[in-house]
């Protein structure tokens, strides 16, 4: 090969972008990127998102990706642009959301000095990324950005880090094309088991309290997972609920929809999955906040598991029927056999479970007691949705009790609207998220549900929102509270209220104007309504204060350690409800 | 109607089918491998440490200098649940291209390597020669006062060397951790 033929390392990450159809880059320059840059701004196919701190370009990512699809890129340079991206390579992980992040290393032939923002960045991000690499020698970089990209989108989606000294950016070498590249690392899905899967057609022909509990799995895998999953709830009329993750993969309209299940889930949802007798989990890991008490988790159902990941099943719970691969792929292949055999349910059994369902249903947990002087948190949720729900809307939210007033009070017709930290629960995570989906969806609403204590702790994106014109509505439930931790310190210790309280706020309508938006400020239950028009017609960024009542607690709750059939409903029900044993948990 | 069989009546024996869901932890030896890149044993560890799963042996080393493989042969302990965890962990990293247990496939021949000195006068010297060859271990250096003995077998046979040598003068070993194939000639 002749020098003509090679270019330069930062070239070649540039041109691997494009070969992968990269239009957006968010990131944070330095040091060790900077010959990555310097070609960024020698072209005009990838636009740059200048964030104000790295773990936000990581949080823009995800949001870009969760909406999108696509899979979310990140630049760093090394040392701390590369330590600041853990925790958003962490949330990647956690809730399989696809990105890569490439970082600037230190040269080579000073890695392992203790040079001037090193450090070591494929060790830190190991066990944060589904895998790493450090790049040596430019004639291998495209094979690994290519390969990298391959890994973050496959199988179980992840993220990814591709760490770039910058000798290696300077240096000349080869490029690979996208399609020239080997495939072999890729994990191959393991066959279907055919068996297995006439088994699970069985019991859910015979099941006479059967649920379906689906994940974000299921949007992971697609829109035609969607479409299956809602034909298959049509077509067996099963009750249907969901994860965190996967809300909007069954629309909150449906008729079969029961709500969010877990922790903070509804009544008729957890207790539909502690009285099944078959239970379709679709896309979904069984984590310890879906099914609190694990040895009293739904005790007498037959239980399907459709994953992606092995290691998903029997992790937590021991299921009876595993199906080990894409959701689209099982799904289509579960609905055929079965209307092959004839589209069969147990329907005179069905129409009694649906019957206690009902029943359940008329708890109505979701109940609270509103207030004519005081917003409560509940109902300036409802309002936001009631107000919002018929625009091409997008909702993040960070993490809190707002988060799940969200999760339980907004409706989400279709996937990929709703975009929250689940796994890893990161606060922070929800305003850089909406600037990510901003800048996928220029045109529609997007609000972040925040808390105030939550936002605070990525306001400096604030300048992110401002340069770019995103006109994103920063929605802030604001209690001076850290309300999730107010909560449990008042139900588990014994209400001593450490550090849970949000001293010296900013005024958030004075922060709006010194970054030159709208800031809105509501404390009048009759003027929520117009606040919020308000905030949805302004043509800009906006920072609406919220001031709610403070001591409101999330429920229903299914306390620690404890069962789905032993939720605590309200305040009434509450004392002694959890534990010593359950006081341990998280 | 109750069952009145005796506990181990024989391998056949219903009695012995034990759930592989109960919470019963037993030593496994996984073999694995793996593309010899750098920070590839890192990887593997970390999943141990991180997911707090146990390393009773680890030996690792190139096996295919052509297609750059290592085999990784870890000893680990658990309940079967934790131990089919371990493999679908190991089974979800880029660079791991076959997970074998060893344990649940069949016989496997494990053996390790170790390195005994032994310091001593007249008597003792004599004796941890004359064990020495009882074992099988060879003489692979040698001063007036000491033997250094190198000793093969599986891991029994290794401790139980070591407790012998231990009043004769034992000062150092070094031991190699298993390393194991399925015996037959089937690949594992």
């Amino acid at each position: 090969m002749t020098q003509a033929n090679k270019i330069t390392g930062a070239e070649i990450v540039i041109k691997a972008l494009i070969d992968q159809g990269v239009d957006t880059v968010f990131g944070y320059p330095g040091g060790a990127i900077l010959p990555i840059y310097d070609e960024l701004f020698q072209q005009k196919k990838i636009k740059h998102i200048l964030v104000r701190h790295e773990q936000a370009a990581t949080h823009a990512a995800e949001g870009y990706a969760r909406s999108t699809g696509k899979i979310g890129v990140v630049f760093v340079t090394s040392g701390p642009g590369a330590t600041n991206s853990v925790t958003g390579l962490t949330d990647a992980l956690m809730d399989s959301v696809p990105i890569v992040v490439i970082s600037g290393q230190v040269p080579t032939f000073m890695i392992g000095n203790d040079a001037f923002q090193e450090a070591d960045t494929v060790g830190i991000t190991r066990p944060c990324t589904k895998h790493n690499w450090l790049v040596k020698d430019t004639n291998k970089l495209a094979e690994i950005i290519h390969k990298a990209f391959e890994v973050a989108g496959s199988g179980r989606p992840g993220p990814v880090l591709v760490d770039v000294p910058k000798d290696v950016q300077f240096a000349s070498g080869r490029y690979t094309k996208k399609n020239e590249i080997k495939t072999d690392f890729i994990k191959k899905e393991p066959s279907i088991d055919v068996k297995m899967l006439d088994e699970a057609i069985n019991r859910l022909e015979l099941a006479e309290r059967p649920i379906i509990y689906s994940g974000g799995g299921v949007i992971n895998s697609g829109q035609s997972a969607v479409n299956l999953l809602r034909n298959l709830v049509a077509g067996t009329n099963f009750p249907v609920t969901s994860t965190l993750m996967g809300l909007g993969s069954y629309p909150a309209s449906g008729k079969n929809w029961l709500g969010m299940l877990g922790m903070h889930g509804t009544y008729e949802a957890n207790m539909s999955m502690h009285d099944c007798d078959f239970m379709l989990c679709i896309g979904a890991r069984f984590d310890d906040r879906i099914t609190g008490r694990i040895d009293a988790f739904s005790p007498n159902s037959y239980k399907v598991h459709i994953d992606i990941d092995p290691s998903s099943i029997n992790k937590n719970i021991t299921v009876e029927a595993p199906l080990i691969g894409d959701v689209s792929k099982i799904l289509s292949m579960l609905t055929a056999r079965w209307k092959e055999r004839g589209s069969k349910v147990n329907k005179k059994k069905l129409s009694a479970w649906w019957k206690s369902i009902n029943n359940w249903k008329g708890v109505q947990s979701l109940g609270y007691e509103n207030s004519s002087s005081v917003i409560k948190p509940q109902y300036a949720v409802q309002r936001l949705e009631e107000l919002t729900k018929s625009y091409n809307r997008f909702v993040s939210t960070e993490v809190g009790q707002h988060q799940m007033w969200a999760a339980q009070f907004m409706g989400f017709e279709e996937p990929n609207r709703w975009m929250t930290s689940g796994g890893l629960g990161t606060m922070g995570y929800g305003f850089p998220a909406s600037i990510g989906i901003q800048i996928a969806h220029p045109t529609s609403l997007v609000i972040n549900v925040a808390g105030e204590a939550s936002w605070l702790m990525n306001m400096q994106e604030l300048g992110t929102a401002v340069q770019y014109r995103l006109p994103v509505k920063q929605f802030i439930l604001n209690n001076e509270r850290l309300g999730m931790v107010r909560q449990w310190q008042e139900l588990l210790h014994g209400e001593r209220y450490s550090h849970s309280w949000s001293d010296a706020l900013p005024d958030f309508v004075k922060l709006a104007e010194a970054y030159g938006i709208k800031g809105i400020r509501c404390e009048d239950p009759a003027r929520l309504d117009d606040s919020i028009r308000e905030m949805i017609d302004y043509p800009g960024p906006v920072i609406f204060d919220c001031l709610v009542e403070k001591h409101e607690n999330c429920f229903p709750m299914i306390p620690s350690g404890k069962a789905h059939n032993e939720m605590i409903l309200g305040e009434q029900t509450e004392e002694n409800s959890i534990s010593d044993d359950g006081a341990v948990l998280v | 109607m109750s069952l009145k069989l005796k506990k181990g009546v024989n391998n056949q024996s219903a009695y012995n089918l034990r759930d592989p869901n109960l919470d019963y932890e037993a030593a496994h030896t996984l073999s694995i491998i793996v593309d010899n890149e750098s920070g590839v044993l890192a990887r593997v560890i970390g999943l141990f440490s991180g997911r707090g799963y146990n390393i009773d042996s680890l030996t690792v080393a190139e096996v295919d200098p052509n297609g750059h493989r290592s085999r990784i042969t870890i000893v680990t302990t658990g309940t079967p649940k934790v131990v089919n965890q371990i493999k679908a962990q190991l089974n979800r990293m880029v660079p791991v291209h076959e997970v074998t247990d060893l344990t649940l496939k069949g016989k496997a021949v494990q053996r390790e390597l170790a390195i005994f000195k032994v310091v001593g006068n007249g008597n003792q010297r004599v004796e941890s020669l004359r064990l020495a060859d009882v074992f099988r271990a060879k003489v692979v250096d040698s001063t007036l006062k000491s033997f250094t003995f190198e000793l093969t077998g599986n891991s029994e046979k290794i401790d139980a060397f070591a407790e012998l040598m231990t009043p004769l003068g034992l000062k150092e070993i070094a031991r190699t951790g298993i390393v194991a194939l399925l015996r037959g000639d089937n690949s594992s």
